[in-house]
């Protein structure tokens, strides 16, 4: 039995829970975070502390290690599985105690498009990061996205492509705001493997976001600048 | 048949020119390696000489355009011209652009999946087929090291439905009619939870754009 095996998570204290949250999320132990994260909350830490400090904080370690080529796309979606099932636990309680929202966001693969990963793990630390997330899956054609962003008129909308043939989608979407006299109205992220920052720029989008904590940081930047806009 | 390089050394190491022979150099992917020998000794191109890169810059195109643009300026003096055996193949448009700084040509479409079948029928179908997961021969060969490994299902096995949960069928493009390699790809199909389909392309425009050299 190796020394981890020997762990009893209700057994330590919380900066050495919040710790091994940060090892167990970085291994991808599910039941371990569900399990941590009842024990916090039995301990009496706000949802939104708990989503924060340990699996927001946590999540943070893998990004940065995914960039720096230390982890794969694999060990991240373990990391994110184990954190979706912190979030479930975490998602009803953050609704009733009110906890801080930075902002909202309509998100969604392009047309012709069915992958979803990266677009997944930018919903999911959009979330944990306090922002609203509608998301609209895969294959969206211009008339799905402007029915989302009429319906929840969210601060963002995020659009993502894996393909090379379906990355120019985005700028029929966003030109389609700009006939309509919509383009305005929302902060427009895109992001995807093909994707660069140059071709953001060519097709209109406030920013190209490389990787999901790239998109957090950017949402919450672009949404600050909104609102300094909106109350000068 | 042509006798062929590794597999294996192609994903990793890619394969050096000849030096023998040929007034143009194709610089390819290693995963076109075997089908571009077989049609220069087919048609005997002896003008040609061919030297390719790691396969393995299909799971990292970021890599292909700063690869393609050294091994361009290592081998320019020594050809008279060289053609680039590369679609855009998921670079962003980065390969092209590389190219046109470089004034060498590359192959027209978005990868090896539509040129093998055609980069007019591609772009018609894609719309119909936009949930298929494409193999071609070498892919088929080389699935362990290209899909399986990865993308951690060898390790993690539980992942599978994460990366191909919203694909239907697994399309394999055959370039060579290997009943072997048909077996093999259905079994892929199986082990991705796909259905299969098999669709003879041969080497579709990849051909024509080297005959026109």
């Amino acid at each position: 039995m190796s020394e981890e095996d020997d762990i009893i998570l209700s057994e330590l204290n919380d900066e050495e829970l919040v710790q091994q949250m940060f090892d167990d999320l970085y291994d991808g132990l599910k039941d371990e975070i569900e399990e941590a994260v009842n024990i916090l909350l039995e301990r009496g830490w706000a949802p939104y502390r708990v989503l924060t400090e340990a699996l927001v904080g946590g999540m943070t370690i893998v990004g940065a290690d995914f960039r720096d080529g230390i982890l794969f796309v694999p060990e991240v979606l373990l990391a994110a599985g184990a954190m979706k099932g912190g979030m479930g636990i975490l998602k009803p309680l953050l609704a009733e105690t009110g906890a801080p929202r930075m902002g909202s966001m309509v998100i969604g693969t392009v047309k012709g498009d069915i992958h979803d990963i990266g677009k997944n793990l930018v919903a999911m630390m959009m979330e944990g990061a306090g922002f609203e997330v509608v998301d609209l899956g895969i294959n969206n054609a211009v008339e799905g996205y402007l029915e989302a962003l009429e319906e929840h008129k969210p601060d963002i909308l995020g659009m993502s492509a894996l393909l090379t043939t379906t990355m120019p989608y985005m700028k029929v979407v966003i030109d389609t705001l700009v006939e309509k006299g919509q383009r305005d109205d929302y902060i427009v992220l895109v992001g995807g493997a093909p994707l660069n920052e140059e071709f953001g720029k060519a097709i209109g989008a406030d920013a190209y976001c490389r990787d999901a904590a790239v998109a957090v940081e950017t949402a919450k930047e672009w949404v600050a600048r909104k609102h300094n806009q909106m109350s000068a | 048949m042509t006798q062929l390089p590794d597999d294996n050394i192609l994903a990793q190491s890619g394969l050096a020119p000849t030096g023998k022979s040929g007034r143009i150099l194709l610089l390819a992917c290693g995963a076109l390696a075997r089908e571009i020998l077989d049609l220069i000794t087919l048609n005997n191109w002896s003008h040609m000489d061919l030297t390719c890169l790691p396969a393995i810059f299909h799971i990292h195109p970021e890599k292909i355009a700063p690869a393609v643009r050294e091994a361009v300026a290592k081998h320019r003096e020594t050809y008279d011209d060289i053609f680039v055996v590369y679609a855009d193949c998921g670079t962003g448009g980065q390969l092209q652009q590389t190219c046109d700084a470089l004034g060498v040509q590359m192959v027209a479409g978005p990868h090896c999946y539509s040129f093998f079948e055609g980069n007019d029928r591609f772009a018609e179908i894609s719309e119909d087929e936009f949930t298929a997961f494409y193999l071609t021969d070498f892919l088929v060969r080389q699935f362990d090291a290209f899909i399986i490994k990865p993308m951690g299902l060898d390790r993690h096995p539980e992942l599978r439905d994460m990366y191909f949960g919203n694909y239907e069928k697994l399309v394999y493009q055959a370039q060579t009619n290997d009943p072997a390699l048909t077996e093999k790809a259905k079994d892929c199909a199986d082990r991705l939870g796909l259905a299969f389909e098999r669709r003879f392309t041969g080497y579709g425009d990849m051909a024509k754009a080297l005959k026109a050299l």
